[in-house]
Parts: structure tokens; C-alpha cells; sequence
């Protein structure tokens, strides 16, 4: 928090182009949208039978993850920082995927010792 | 002819050479991007062992009966109307510290203290909304190690083995108040930095550095609240 430090970065940054007050406003609208639309099948189409449950849940993760998307690259400015950066941010995110792979296996696992457990 | 430079003596200038930050963000942003980072590392093992669990098991309380009330308005009947005010509140919150970033590179003093007030006024009302919904759980019985009477959760689930309710709405109380409780303390801490970021901006401090590089900063702790925030959402209250 010295005044030292933010200087040098001060200068050469070019970290305003990105995002204007237009583009900040449709990113906000892109968000909006997409949780009205989560909301449209949770509350009409999965009810109505439109739309079967087990479609439904994959619908809302990649849902989610665009949302994810576009906080991160946008409102966190991560598009707009250098490539080594942003590699070091996402890269580290196969982990999260590896645990989820290890876990959904491992749970498959478990629903056959439930019965057991009572 | 002109002097020979032998290449070994060439001083080199490409970006990982020194002398400079290769990744061109100040020291205390790129820190901010690794705790984000470890942080999303702990929220994802609380959301993946939420997940594994539920996974496993035969039923679950259906989110679409155990929130469908309005605390103060409606007792029933109006699922996921107030999940889905906390999340707007929460994104637009977002936005007015994106804008308060924006201020900040012009080095508009007054928008930026503007915007951060709009951002710290939507961090304790979406703060307040989690208080209302946490102490409607716990009026219907809900909490770490606590559920509703045999009952009223037949109420809640669509299916299974009734013999089972009870294992896997404690599992779903636990799991909810961690979960949501973590990401809580999180909205918190948010304020409480946002708060001391604005005193700072009233102050005059960033505007004598000439730089609002601070509220970057904090912008991305704000932002990170918000995206684990809509994965709490997506998966405690839509699947």
C-alpha cells in the first residue's frame, strides 16, 4: 500500500480500455439474462414437464458457467491482463475439475453402501 | 563500423529478463489473484463435497419447497422469488463496483465514492436478506445438527425412502449453513474492506497517489464474492 509500488504500474497500464461504462452495462445485461433464463426453467418449463429434470441440471451448470465467464474475463478484467497471468489464474482450475471427477466416481461408490448403513 | 556488442553482454529487455513485473500488474493485484485463487480452491472442496454427498444419496429436500418464502411477505407459494432478489442484488452490486473501477481511472474522486457507497449499501442488504433467510430456516426447524420433526418433512421431499428424510435433511441443513454461512462471512468481509477503501477515497489518499489502483483490488475480492455466489446459487437453489 505504499505509493511506490502503484506507480510503476501506473504508467503502462492500459487496463482502461476494456471496459467502458457501455460495455459494463451489457455485461450486466448478458448476467441478468442469463439468471432470468435459469429462472424460466425452474420455475415454468422443468414444472410444466416442458423440459425433463436430468436435462435440466446440465442446462444450469453451463448456465453457471458462462455467468463464471463472463465475472472473471469481464468484471474482473482477467480478458485484459497479460497471458501468463491469466494462464496462472485458470490453469490451476484443473484441479477443482480433477476433484470433481474423483468425487463424482467416489459417490457412485457410496450409493451402494447406503442401503447398507441404513 | 560500428562497435561489435558480443551477444553475451546484449542487456536483455523481453519480459521475464528482470527488472520489471512480467505479468505487468502491481505486486499487490497479482497477490489478491493468488488468494482468489486459494480461495476458490476451499469454496470448491465445501461445494464438491456438497455435491458428492448429495450425489450419493437416494433423496434430497426439494429447493423448490424448502425456499418458497418471502420472510415478511409470503410464508409459501413464491419458490426461489427471494434467492433470485439476493442474486440480482448481489450482481448489481457487482456492477457498481465495476463502475467504481471505471471512476477510478479517470480519477473521479466523488463517482468513485459514490459507486463504492452503492456497492457497500448492496453488500448489507444482500447481507440482511441471508439473515432473514437463515432465521426462517431456523424458525422451521433447520440448523447445524437440527431438522424439522418426521412430519413436516414429508413436506419437503418429492420421493425416496421416507425412512431416510431425516439423513439427508440434516446432511442438507449442515451442508447449507457451512456453505452459505462461509460465503456469508465472505460478503462481510467484503463490506468491512469496502467500507475502509471508501474512508480512504473520502480521505483523498488515492487521489494524492494519482492512482486508484486500491479499488481494483478490492473490486476483485468483491467480484469473487459474487462468483461463488452464483455457483451457491446454482447449486443449492436451481438443481
Amino acid at each position: 500500500m505504499s505509493s511506490e509500488t502503484t506507480e510503476v504500474h501506473h504508467e503502462d497500464h492500459g487496463h482502461g480500455e476494456g471496459m467502458t461504462k457501455k460495455k459494463i452495462i451489457q455485461i450486466f445485461l448478458v448476467l441478468l439474462g442469463i439468471t432470468v433464463v435459469e429462472f424460466i426453467i425452474a420455475l415454468w418449463l422443468v414444472p410444466s414437464g416442458k423440459v425433463p429434470i436430468h436435462w435440466a441440471n446440465p442446462i444450469y451448470i453451463v448456465l453457471t458457467l458462462f455467468k463464471a465467464f463472463y465475472i472473471v474475463a469481464y468484471f474482473m478484467h482477467l480478458k485484459f491482463e497479460k497471458i501468463g497471468l491469466a494462464l496462472c489464474i485458470i490453469v490451476p482450475i484443473l484441479f477443482i475439475i480433477g476433484l470433481i471427477l474423483v468425487l463424482t466416481n467416489e459417490s457412485h461408490y457410496w450409493i451402494d453402501l447406503r442401503p447398507k448403513i441404513g | 563500423m560500428s562497435v561489435q556488442v558480443s551477444p553475451i553482454d546484449e542487456v536483455k529487455t523481453t519480459p521475464w529478463s528482470g527488472g520489471r513485473s512480467p505479468f505487468n500488474v502491481e505486486y499487490g493485484k497479482m497477490m489478491m489473484w493468488f488468494f482468489l485463487l486459494s480461495d476458490a480452491f476451499t469454496f470448491s472442496s465445501l461445494l464438491i463435497a456438497y455435491g458428492s454427498l448429495r450425489f450419493s444419496s437416494s433423496s434430497w429436500p426439494a429447493p423448490d419447497k424448502v425456499f418458497q418464502s418471502v420472510p415478511g411477505l409470503l410464508d409459501s407459494g413464491a419458490p426461489l422469488v427471494f434467492v433470485g432478489l439476493m442474486t440480482f442484488i448481489l450482481i448489481l452490486s457487482s456492477v457498481t463496483m465495476v463502475l467504481a473501477v471505471e471512476a477510478g481511472h479517470r480519477l473521479a474522486k466523488k463517482e468513485v465514492l459514490w459507486w463504492m457507497f452503492a456497492t457497500i449499501i448492496g453488500g448489507f442488504t444482500f447481507l440482511g436478506c441471508q439473515a432473514l433467510e437463515w432465521s426462517h430456516l431456523h424458525h422451521e426447524g433447520f440448523w447445524w445438527g437440527t431438522i424439522p420433526n418426521a412430519e413436516e418433512l414429508k413436506h419437503l421431499f418429492t420421493g425416496g425412502n421416507e425412512a431416510t428424510y431425516g439423513t439427508y435433511a440434516q446432511q442438507f441443513a449442515n451442508l447449507f449453513f457451512t456453505i452459505t454461512g462461509f460465503h456469508g462471512f465472505h460478503v462481510f468481509s467484503g463490506v468491512i474492506i469496502n467500507i475502509i477503501i471508501t474512508v480512504n477515497v473520502l480521505l483523498g489518499t488515492y487521489q494524492k497517489r494519482g492512482s486508484y489502483l486500491m479499488i481494483e483490488k478490492v473490486g476483485l475480492y468483491w467480484h469473487f464474492v459474487d462468483l461463488v455466489w452464483v455457483f451457491v446459487f446454482t447449486f443449492f437453489y436451481l438443481v
